[in-house]
């Protein structure tokens, strides 16, 4: 209730005063619900509780795509013709301002982690490789959706390039963003999946979106693409991929930079 | 604010835009209104799925009840007689002149209920979570025939969204008509099963 509310009984007849004191317990109720709701929302225990059902989502999910059917692909027809662009347009990065005036030439990615053989590949390498193209829909966790023609490498083709060593669970990519605008490497953009979906033959490396080279705005010059799940996971200017057995190590440890900030680490949904 | 041809409605406080934390904010829904009061998709998304689980967990049992039981049968089909047009009138009618059916009448649903119950238990509901499973990329893949039935995800997006509408609208009117047809009379047979029927002429 709010202590600033005096009833003057004396100066209202009975009736006004009743109105009064109504309007002001319904005020008073409905901003305390309010507060309790904000309360619920930022207690620990209840977040927990409610976090348990992503497992449930996840379990349920990998039941159902266990065979890896294929997202749906779509024709030349339905293409966006505004396809938006999201999170980071331009990294701030000197290096990635050289590397984009140098068309790239000098840009390598790194693999590395738990593989035999670690590599350092120029966009000239990937290109070279077997390639996939895939006209699929890309779904943002705000809602919206766009469909966009993707040329890449599949993934599969450079972690057995590298060779996977034992132990290998999850890949993870780093990235020439500083989404977090934090300076130094806590706000670099970040993403992980495990070795499902790596393998899954949709998931690719992409260096071509409609028929042409990747903007900068989509992630130039390489940028995953991992159709099943929603569009954080899609990580833009993919510079490092690195095999490891957890993610927990990284940042937050929550796998990726959405995940850190409150996002599921699977976005089937 | 919204405008219709020559109209204008101002939206502002309930829909566009809305007080949040003292300050005018661009939102689509007032805080009031919002789990949490804020903007926090993340934890909005936490609520939402965990009671989705709820729901489509409840929602199966209750089905598998009515139709086991043989509830909805007994209780939610309607009639022939009663789906002529004379009587759905007449209950119309008497339905918007808030009089209620005495005598053995009140035992049971009248058409518009059963009409309604049935609407919302094998149409809204299951839409809710078949647009709902729509908007989810893995559950795309797994079954591209949600596409074709809903028309891809933004329109099945609409739907979910017409339909969660409908339902807020259900419950409105719901609540209404059980407070108004004898709220402690409804609220005990509820609880108790016992239910008082007045009959013409004076009470039972």
């Amino acid at each position: 209730m709010n202590p600033n509310v005096k009833f003057k009984a004396d100066r209202m007849t009975p009736f006004q005063a009743r109105r009064k004191w109504l309007t002001a317990f319904a005020a008073g109720a409905g901003s305390l619900a309010l507060a309790g709701c904000d309360r619920a929302v930022e207690n620990p225990r209840i977040d927990a509780t409610l976090r348990s059902a992503e497992k449930l989502t996840l379990a349920s999910q990998r039941l159902i795509l266990q065979h890896q059917p294929l997202a749906k692909e779509y024709g030349e027809r339905d293409l966006s013709p505004v396809f938006r662009a999201n999170g980071s347009m331009m990294p701030q990065s000197k290096e990635y301002a050289r590397l984009l005036q140098g068309k790239f030439v000098d840009w390598r990615l790194q693999v590395d982690g738990l593989v035999q053989r670690p590599q350092a590949l120029s966009l000239a390498q990937l290109k070279a490789m077997k390639a996939r193209t895939q006209i699929t829909r890309h779904d943002c966790v705000e809602g919206w959706s766009a469909i966009g023609k993707w040329q890449g490498v599949p993934l599969s083709q450079v972690l057995d390039l590298a060779g996977l060593k034992p132990g290998a669970r999850y890949v993870i990519f780093h990235c020439a963003d500083d989404l977090g605008e934090t300076g130094d490497d806590a706000g670099l953009y970040y993403e992980s999946i495990d070795l499902l979906d790596a393998y899954h033959p949709q998931t690719i490396l992409a260096y071509g979106m409609n028929g042409q080279d990747l903007p900068v705005a989509h992630g130039a010059p390489l940028r995953l693409r991992i159709e099943r799940q929603l569009g954080y996971k899609q990580a833009k200017y993919v510079n490092r991929i690195e095999v490891a057995d957890a993610y927990s190590h990284l940042n937050g440890g929550k796998g990726g930079f959405w995940e850190d900030r409150g996002y599921e680490w699977y976005a089937g949904i | 604010m919204l405008h219709l041809g020559s109209l204008t409605f101002e939206t502002t406080g309930l829909l566009g835009a809305s007080k949040e934390g003292g300050a005018l904010a661009a939102r689509g829904f007032p805080a009031w209104l919002t789990i949490p009061s804020y903007q926090d998709l993340a934890a909005g998304r936490r609520w939402h799925f965990f009671f989705a689980w709820l729901f489509a967990i409840n929602g199966a049992v209750y089905l598998v009840a009515g139709l086991v039981s043989r509830h909805f049968r007994r209780d939610l089909l309607p009639t022939t007689t009663e789906l002529a047009p004379g009587h759905l009138a007449h209950e119309v009618v008497t339905h918007a002149k808030l009089q209620f059916p005495k005598g053995e009448a009140a035992r049971r649903y009248n058409v518009l209920q059963k009409l309604s119950y049935m609407g919302v238990a094998f149409v809204l509901l299951p839409l809710m979570v078949l647009t709902g499973l729509t908007m989810s990329p893995g559950m795309d893949s797994a079954f591209h025939v949600l596409l074709d039935i809903f028309g891809g995800r933004p329109s099945a997006r609409s739907i979910h969204f017409i339909c969660a509408s409908l339902l807020v609208a259900f419950v409105v009117v719901h609540i209404v008509m059980v407070l108004v047809s004898g709220v402690w009379n409804n609220l005990r047979s509820m609880i108790t099963g016992k239910y008082a029927i007045e009959v013409d002429g004076g009470a039972q």
